[in-house]
């Protein structure tokens, strides 16, 4: 299977990525998440920071986890670090399998466990204040219901 | 060992990685955390509430019960919120 892990902090080309993931493979269905900065009241800007030994083996153990459940022929992980702006992409899982069943809920399982396993940290700015974004249940609800 | 923190635990504590030597006694995650609060107020403050830390130990998630042993790697950390 075809896996691409990458931590940046620039953006990426959401077409370009997508074309790339499925070339050269017997892929009938492509499905994708693009996680995205919220416009949210005075928020200036997002923080990302990460564990830069853990993160992308935590993502690459999260994709050897999907390819165990799904039959999967390619998977790409982009996650940006740094300073995010309001509307600026953040994430994108894309997931390549054979028909749409596997792909759709890869793509799901895949984003769903990345936000409760990841090591990174968002920080918002608003004003002149900086505040460490909190974990959230529903995050965690989320994950569980696609424990075995 | 290394210990390395991130987030608000780094913030509290004033840096984000140090080395440091294992006492003889101190052999799990949760007693190294209990050894490291009576090191100053940051590191009070950054361990007052374990139910709002995790942990990995060589860039693995472990837990407070996990065992530890010098030349292991500690990261302690806030829930992340990555995504």
């Amino acid at each position: 299977m075809k896996t691409r892990i990458q931590i940046q902090a620039d953006d990426f080309d959401i077409a370009a990525e997508l074309d790339a993931l499925a070339l050269n493979t017997d892929a009938g269905a492509v499905a994708s998440f693009i996680g995205r900065v919220r416009r949210e009241g005075d928020l200036s800007a997002l923080t990302l920071e990460h564990y830069p030994k853990m993160t992308e083996a935590e993502i690459a153990r999260l994709v050897a986890e999907a390819q165990n459940r799904w039959p999967l022929l390619a998977v790409t992980v982009l996650h940006r670090v740094g300073r995010l702006e309001p509307g600026a992409r953040i994430v994108l899982v894309a997931v390549a399998s054979a028909h749409r069943k596997a792909a759709f809920e890869a793509c799901e399982f895949l984003i769903d466990y990345l936000k409760t396993q990841a090591p990174f940290w968002k920080e918002e700015s608003r004003g002149n204040e900086r505040h460490w974004v909190a974990a959230r249940q529903s995050d965690d609800q989320a994950a569980s219901r696609w424990r075995k | 060992m290394t210990l390395v923190y991130f987030a608000w635990v780094r913030q509290k504590i004033g840096k984000g990685e140090e080395q440091f030597t294992l006492p003889a006694n101190v052999r799990d995650v949760a007693s190294l955390v209990a050894h490291l609060k009576t090191l100053g107020p940051g590191y009070a403050d950054a361990f007052a509430d374990p139910a709002r830390l995790r942990v990995a130990v060589n860039q693995q998630h472990g837990g407070f019960d996990t065992k530890i042993a010098d030349g292991d790697e500690i990261a302690v950390f806030p829930p992340v919120t990555g995504g």
